[in-house]
């Protein structure tokens, strides 16, 4: 597999209330950031070579006009080789997709949209302080299919202080009508420097236990492999194998990536580093002709293993036990044997042909898994 | 000269400023100048500190030109405060003439500021009650005074007010150990006897004794005898404790100060002893020795078992310095290769864990812990067992035997009921009651040790609202009907978690460990059942249900760092459990299983 790369656009219309990730809501310094960005990538053009897929994220890039996209991608087409079949996504925000702005994008090389539409319910979206209703979600996800996006992603988040489990199902039946190639369900995580995790602690009233968690995580995994769907990371359902989304899967396996743009991630061999999470910073230090890197690490073997092990157990594919053991010296099955027949036991894992996986009860707990 | 030394200690509840006057009477006599002067000199180690206890003994000697213009020798012995180290306690204030009695001013008289008061009145002491902290806005020296009439006894116009903080008062203090504490009393022409009250080990000179000397002197070159261990050294150097060990001719009758004779460790000589010359040795032996012996055995594991060798080495350099701490090699099937190790009591055993973690920086788990039981086997032979590993096959087993203490307890007479009721519960027996002081009752029981080392005093300072001393002896081995009592974890037994108990017990603990054990062994990913059994018959269960969701939802975005920090933080909490098969159990889980629900 080839690298990916990764484009941070750090700029939202307004903050949403559960959002740690970093981003302004002045447009302000789009120019100098646009600038910086092509500098940036400039100064990446000895390490990287060739990549296969582009991310979009942010931040909200959305808010960019088509042009400013284009551009971008143009961009890097010239400074690296973007293959032709490559997968290149946009994240995009419900509010901004209409008709105009989305027949613009499909001519930019955009062949994936990833549309960040969290809930269809509008008091579950006035809570989440999303500036967009469900109607004009469903609106949006319509427009982009007869614009003629074929492969679309739909983002939805639960265990929203509030919702119950019937709500929750209502979301997902609105969602599965739209038939999207790919969906995301994320569990909202309340981040402490965040509105929202200020209001909701731990143990708060109105807040799913432990209990309700495992519940709206099973449900949400039988319902949407019901629907045809495959559960293949413990957030993410695509309709089908080809759906699975290429870029995420390499954070994932340790295949190289790099991330241009403030607070984005890159890495390398046993190398990760990422830029500052500060638009202004990162401003500077391009200027200053420096990469804006706030900190790099190269990671142990332990910590590679460790990695590998988490990420892997993370996905339906899980861990292929002889690679691991070639890469890591670690013969899982031998050496956790006694553990990794207690998770079989307890319908956690499976083992077949050499590889260790979590099943759909084994995905709940990944986090423990790792920890074996 | 005898008439110008006084001997004395300090006692008080805690953080009523004990250690904070102590530092300022050294700093006032000028024994150390202001910038070598270091806080608290007198706890010198950590765990002492931040437990607020001082563990073992030290002293100091504090010349004084008082007012009358005679230069006098005040020595100040430490004690340490709890009942594990009780013992060391009597022999510290056996070698005092007085004490002082220090009192918070704002806080007035607390529980140990009581049960100190019996232990020094035990001895005879001069007591001089001084009121602390008269610099706090809250200080009520009124009151205080109040309560040393009415609570303690004593006549409150014999005490002083001092702030130890301020420095204040502190003249007053010292003219009064010279005034009322009486000069010791003895004769230096009698041969010699001196009180070991302490020993401490030092890498170049082997161990420094501390001692008070009651009769006849001692220099280099002398012969001395331990009279209980019947041993002989040559003294290399005697001398006084100033801020450094100063070197002096000799130690004469009243004196307090140590003597280095070539004794290789702390082993070899025992608290409490008496010191007399070979040639010419005094009648009979200072009274009120006690052997320190272990009463409480447990075994360590290091968690890693590579750090097994690292732990070989702890241990020996632990123990030089700690007489009553033994320890032999010991295996078990759940935990592999570690050590047996004998204790003088839980605090004890704490503070060992502690150090070996602390200052030798190893992960260590510790077994249940155990008192020692004798059995009479069908053969006839007897054997002693400390290691439920042990225990003998039921049906060999002619006659089982636990050891009994004499335990005395002193509190105030309005919790006497309270008290016969813990003493009944604990098997106590054939017990006397005496009014040594009005109010004051002293209750004397015989009761199992077993009952007690495990949180026996706790509870007792908890019925008494920390009122009660207390204080035993052993006194014999009684027969008892003792059964094994084993836990299983997911089917497994687990042998350091095994325990000798008296029959009737046995259900109690078994429920009460299962309890405790669920408390202590974090959820899993699968079912984790815990039983207790006698033999083949479970007797008490409980099963820690898995935890079932735990996976944080996103893991993208390429920011894995932050992830991974979170999972190598989880990995290194779970290094400090031990796996006995697929199940994690930390180290607070083994001595967790013993205490009462209270503490
Ligand atoms: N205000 C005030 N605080 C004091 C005085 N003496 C001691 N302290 C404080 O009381 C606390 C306990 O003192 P310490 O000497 O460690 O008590 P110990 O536990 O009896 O040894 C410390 O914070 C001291 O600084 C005093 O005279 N006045
Ligand atoms: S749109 Fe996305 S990046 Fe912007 S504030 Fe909302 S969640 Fe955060």
């Amino acid at each position: 597999m080839q690298p990916g790369i990764y484009i941070h656009i750090p700029f939202c219309i307004s903050k949403c209330h559960y959002c740690n990730f970093y981003s302004v809501t002045s447009r302000e310094y789009v120019p100098d950031f646009l600038e910086s960005l092509f500098k940036e990538m400039a100064m990446y053009r000895d390490q990287f070579e060739t990549f296969d897929t582009l991310y979009i994220g942010g931040g909200t890039p959305s808010v960019l006009p088509a042009e400013h996209l284009e551009e971008l991608i143009q961009r890097i087409g010239n400074t690296f080789d973007l293959l032709p079949d490559s997968e290149i996504t946009l994240e995009a925000n419900p509010g901004d997709l209409d008709a105009t702005y989305l027949t613009a994008l499909r001519k930019t090389g955009i062949n994936r949209l990833n549309i960040g539409v969290q809930s269809f319910d509008d008091a579950v979206l006035s809570l989440l302080g999303r500036r967009h209703t469900g109607t004009e979600a469903l609106a949006a996800m319509e427009a982009s299919r007869t614009a003629g996006f074929d492969n679309i992603g739909i983002d939805l988040i639960y265990c929203v202080p509030g919702q119950d489990m019937h709500g929750w199902m209502k979301t997902l039946d609105q969602a599965l009508n739209f038939n999207p190639e790919h969906l995301s369900c994320y569990q909202l995580t309340l981040e402490p420097e965040t509105p929202l995790g200020m209001i909701y602690r731990k143990g708060t009233a109105g807040l799913p236990d432990e209990e309700r968690e495992y519940d709206f995580f099973i449900k949400t995994s039988e319902k949407l492999e019901d629907a045809g769907y495959i559960h293949y990371e413990v957030s993410n359902f695509a309709r089908n194998g080809t759906f699975a989304s290429r870029h995420n899967q390499k954070y994932w396996d340790h295949t190289p990536y790099l991330g241009l743009g403030p607070s984005a991630h890159s890495f390398k061999k046993n190398k990760r580093w990422w830029n500052h999470s500060s638009l202004p910073a990162y401003i500077h230090d391009i200027e200053q002709g420096k990469t804006p890197v706030e900190e790099a690490e190269v990671l142990t073997d332990d910590q590679l293993r460790l990695e590998a092990l988490s990420l892997g157990l993370r996905t339906k594919k899980g861990i292929n036990c002889i690679d691991f053991n070639m890469k890591y010296h670690v013969d899982l099955l031998t050496e956790k044997k006694e553990i990794i027949a207690k998770l079989k036991d307890g319908g956690l894992v499976d083992i077949q042909n050499g590889s260790l996986s979590p099943t759909r009860y084994g995905l709940a707990v990944a986090d423990s898994l790792s920890l074996i | 000269m005898m008439k110008n030394i006084r001997n004395f200690s300090i006692i008080a509840h805690i953080d009523h400023g004990k250690s904070t006057l102590a530092d300022r009477m050294i700093q006032y006599t000028g024994v150390i100048d202001e910038r070598s002067f270091k806080n608290q000199i007198l706890d010198d180690m950590d765990i002492e500190r931040e437990r607020g206890i001082t563990i073992k003994s030290q002293a100091i000697t504090l010349p004084y030109r008082a007012k009358d213009g005679n230069v006098y020798i005040l020595n100040l012995i430490d004690t340490p405060g709890h009942v594990d180290f009780s013992y060391e306690v009597s022999r510290s204030l056996a070698s005092c003439e007085g004490v002082l009695l220090l009192i918070d001013a704002a806080q007035g008289v607390q529980a140990q500021t009581v049960a100190n008061l019996y232990m020094a009145m035990e001895h005879d002491l001069e007591i001089i009650p001084i009121i602390n902290k008269i610099d706090l806005p809250s200080a009520d020296v009124e009151q205080v005074m109040e309560q040393i009439d009415s609570q303690l006894g004593l006549d409150p116009y014999g005490s002083l007010a001092c702030s130890a903080k301020q420095g204040t008062g502190i003249e007053e203090i010292l003219e009064a150990i010279v005034q009322k504490i009486p000069p010791p009393k003895g004769d230096s022409e009698s041969p010699l006897a001196s009180l070991i009250f302490d020993a401490k080990y030092d890498p170049f000179r082997g161990t420094i004794i501390y001692c008070r000397i009651f009769d006849g002197i001692v220099k280099s070159g002398d012969i001395i005898r331990f009279m209980h261990n019947e041993t002989t050294y040559k003294v290399e150097e005697v001398g006084r404790f100033l801020l450094t060990r100063q070197k002096k001719e000799q130690l004469s009758a009243g004196d307090v100060g140590y003597i280095i004779a070539g004794v290789k460790t702390v082993s070899d000589v025992n608290i409490g002893d008496t010191i007399t010359l070979d040639r010419n040795p005094c009648h009979t032996p200072l009274p009120g020795f006690k052997e320190a012996k272990p009463v409480v055995f447990a075994s360590v594991y290091p968690i890693a078992s590579d750090d097994y060798e690292d732990l070989a080495v702890a241990l020996e350099k632990y123990k030089l310095n700690d007489a009553s701490f033994s320890y032999q090699k010991d295996s078990s099937v759940a935990l592999g290769q570690g050590f047996r190790c004998g204790f003088l009591g839980l605090l004890h055993l704490d503070i060992v864990q502690e150090r070996l973690e602390r200052e030798y920086n190893l992960s260590i788990i510790l077994s249940v812990p155990s008192v020692r039981y004798r059995f009479t086997l069908n053969s006839g032979n007897v054997v002693d067992i400390d290691n439920p590993s042990y225990y003998p096959d039921p049906m060999t087993i002619a006659v089982s035997e636990e050891p009994y203490i004499r335990a005395t307890m002193m509190f105030p007479e309005r919790y006497l009921g309270a008290v016969m009721k813990l003493c009944r519960e604990k098997r106590g027996d054939n017990s006397a009651l005496n009014y040594p002081s009005p109010g004051r009752a002293e209750l004397i029981f015989e009761m199992p040790l077993a009952e007690v080392i495990y949180d026996f005093y706790d509870q007792l300072k908890t019925i008494t609202q920390g009122y009660g001393s207390f204080d035993y002896d052993m006194i014999d081995y009684r027969e008892s009907d003792l059964v094994l009592l084993d836990i299983l974890v997911n089917g497994d037994k687990v042998d350091a978690l095994a325990q000798m108990v008296h029959r009737d017990r046995a259900r109690t603990r078994g429920l009460h460990a299962c309890e405790r054990l669920k408390e202590e062994i974090p959820r899993q990913m699968f079912k984790i059942a815990i039983q207790g059994a006698i033999g083949n018959q479970i007797i008490s269960r409980t099963t820690i249900s898995p935890f079932r969701k735990d996976v944080t939802a996103k893991c993208y975005g390429g920011d894995i760092t932050r992830k991974r920090k979170l999972l190598e933080k989880q990995k290194k909490g779970k290094k400090r459990m031990k796996m006995i098969g697929s199940v994690a159990i930390p180290q607070s889980a083994f001595v967790a299983i013993l205490k009462s629900d209270q503490t």
